[in-house]
């Protein structure tokens, strides 16, 4: 199906309570995504601890966008399309490494100081008159639109214009504030690779899934279910404290009471949680030393604050997930229509004790890896959706749990924890973005004509 | 654990050692879970580092890093009755080459043999392989028994799709 570019065709596929499938299977809508939403978003790039030093630099993708996140002379992390301005070739393809003062693109030479400028040319006078100071390549890499560098969280707009950092995240940067407020020292560090698993599905399928409070004790009985029972006919003396492994994976199979209670909090622009009152994070045990270590950097009464939130997934809008109380960011790449990378990243709370990075790693490895038990059962439901959703049965898909007449997403709102209201919002904000460089409608006649180009 | 080996006499051989482990992943092939675990010491780990020579599996995230408690509750989700992503089951076949025995201590009652080896999983139309090597650390505890088992992935550090069994 061709699909013009116009809020119009773009608004038909959004309606309060189902989408159609379009959104998640077809591969023009999907490039429309790569062009106009994740251009016009601020999207997560990395952590500024995985390019300490100057002339560090990362590559990654920002959707189908190759980039480098470097740190320039200055000090300041930039972030660069990857590829030279003079044939295409990608100037790194090591995930991590350090390029001095300049990056030297390894086909011609070419070189570009780490904000992208350009260096030098060999044989230069080979362009002398002609023009080259007026050519595209001449300019050197090209920057994106846009880098904010959040207390250590590098974000970027592709687009050269549009919405603002602060805007665009709101008061859903206390998701952030309170995951870097649980280190003493107000940092937090990249810690090793990501677990990187591929997902033959839609990247909304992970993203909607991050706030759907109504599978876990369903897709997951298989594995929380049977922890728990296993756990139950042990033969366990009294006193005996509960592995960290059952801390973790037992709250999956809490019942639905405990998910409608913990609570969902929407905000504008697609962002969202839930856990708003508790959630399967809070009952954790305590880690000696921790509290006293919180209370030394903050005080007592912003220390338990600090520990009071327990808020369980933090959606930015449009593909990224953070855990607070894990200290766990992850982000749902995506390839294609039909293929999304998730790589799962945790770090470390600067000064805290390493007890809890040892939760952090196993939280990440028991759920979120290619061979977690967990994780096998949701891509299952993803997999077998990205299938299901070809049929000729409905092209929507339902989202209206709690739905409430008039929803008002530029409102800040706390519900029930079973609402689909914050994968409403993610629509809402899904359209806004995508058409905010679009036409309101095709003029008459010139849809036709451009078809007919095409 | 070694002491119980002072009062007995062991004499584990080489090929006690390749047959050991030529067992183990048949064990595996055959879905004979139930009698893989019987082969673990009681506090035997299952190590699959996410990087190439990761040395850290506590303070850095690995692929699996699981104890008794989680391969017992591995093997008794693939038998349950809702257990979706086992709904077909997949399958899967360990290719050996010759295993490297590269300790013998009959003294101490520990032993260590590499074995490089293809494990092919499959289910429905899908079929992956992964080229890996085991290293089994294995201590005589009336038998012998497994204390660690490390798999290293050759490329660990690829996107993976669902890997559900055990290589």
């Amino acid at each position: 199906m061709h699909y013009p570019e116009t809020r119009e065709a773009m608004a038909a596929l959004v309606q309060p309570q189902q989408v159609h499938r379009d959104l998640y299977i077809s591969p023009e809508i999907y490039r429309l995504e790569c062009r106009h939403l994740f251009s016009n978003c601020w999207l997560y790039v990395g952590h500024d601890s995985q390019v300490p030093k100057k002339g560090d630099y990362y590559t990654t993708q920002l959707a189908d966008q190759p980039v480098i996140m470097v740190r320039h002379t200055d000090d300041q992390v930039h972030v660069l399309y990857n590829r030279c301005p003079h044939k295409g070739t990608k100037i790194a393809i090591d995930r991590t490494g350090n390029t001095g003062k300049f990056f030297r693109c390894p086909y011609h030479a070419w070189s570009f100081k780490t904000d992208g400028c350009l260096l030098a040319i060999p044989l230069k006078k080979g362009y002398e008159g002609t023009g080259l100071d007026q050519a595209e390549a001449g300019r050197g890499m090209t920057p994106v639109g846009a880098v904010h560098n959040y207390r250590g969280f590098v974000f970027a707009r592709m687009a050269p214009e549009g919405i603002p950092f602060d805007e665009f995240f709101g008061d859903s940067l206390s998701s952030l504030d309170n995951m870097l407020d649980r280190s003493p020292a107000g940092r937090l560090e990249v810690v090793g690779a990501p677990l990187r698993y591929m997902h033959k599905c839609n990247w909304k399928m992970l993203v909607e899934n991050q706030t759907d409070t109504c599978h876990p004790m369903v897709a997951h009985e298989s594995s929380a279910g049977t922890a728990v029972k296993i756990w139950e006919s042990m033969d366990k003396p009294e006193g005996t404290p509960t592995p960290p492994a059952m801390e973790i994976i037992a709250p999956f199979m809490s019942p639905y009471e405990f998910f409608e209670k913990m609570g969902i909090r929407t905000w504008p622009n697609g962002h969202g949680h839930t856990g708003v009152h508790h959630s399967i994070h809070s009952k954790y045990s305590e880690i000696p030393g921790y509290m006293d270590s919180l209370i030394a950097a903050y005080g007592e009464e912003k220390a338990k604050a600090i520990l009071g939130e327990n808020r369980h997934n933090t959606v930015y809008f449009p593909n990224i997930m953070i855990k607070g109380p894990i200290q766990q960011l992850r982000n749902f790449i995506p390839l294609g229509a039909d293929k999304t990378l998730v790589e799962s990243w945790i770090f470390r709370l600067v000064d805290a004790p390493d007890e809890l990075l040892a939760r952090t790693a196993m939280y990440n490895r028991m759920i979120n890896a290619p061979t977690s038990m967990v994780g096998h059962d949701d891509l299952e439901m993803y997999e077998r959706a990205q299938e299901g959703l070809h049929s000729q049965g409905s092209e929507w898909v339902n989202v209206q749990r709690l739905y409430e007449e008039g929803e008002d997403f530029d409102e800040e709102a706390v519900l029930n924890g079973t609402t689909e209201r914050q994968m409403r919002n993610q629509f809402h904000a899904w359209l806004k973005f995508m058409t905010a460089g679009m036409p309101p409608s095709t003029p008459r006649g010139k849809g036709a004509t451009k078809e007919a180009a095409e | 654990m070694t002491e119980t080996l002072t009062a007995t006499k062991v004499a584990v051989t080489r090929d006690d050692l390749i047959d050991f482990v030529y067992a183990e992943a048949r064990m595996l092939d055959e879905g004979r879970f139930d009698e893989w675990l019987t082969l673990w010491a009681t506090d035997g780990m299952y190590w699959m580092p996410l990087e190439w020579n990761q040395q850290d599996p506590i303070l850095e995230t690995s692929l699996l890093y699981e104890d008794q408690f989680m391969l017992r509750l591995r093997v008794e989700r693939l038998n349950g009755a809702r257990t979706f992503s086992q709904k077909p089951k997949s399958r899967c076949l360990h290719v050996l080459n010759r295993p490297d025995v590269d300790l013998i201590d009959n003294e101490a009652g520990r032993y260590k043999v590499v074995t490089r080896m293809i494990y092919v999983e499959t289910r429905l139309d899908e079929q992956f392989e992964l080229a890996i090597t085991a290293t089994h650390d294995l201590a005589w505890q009336d038998g012998l028994k497994i204390t660690q088992k490390r798999v290293d992935i050759l490329n660990c550090d690829a996107a993976f799709g669902n890997i559900q069994l055990l290589p």
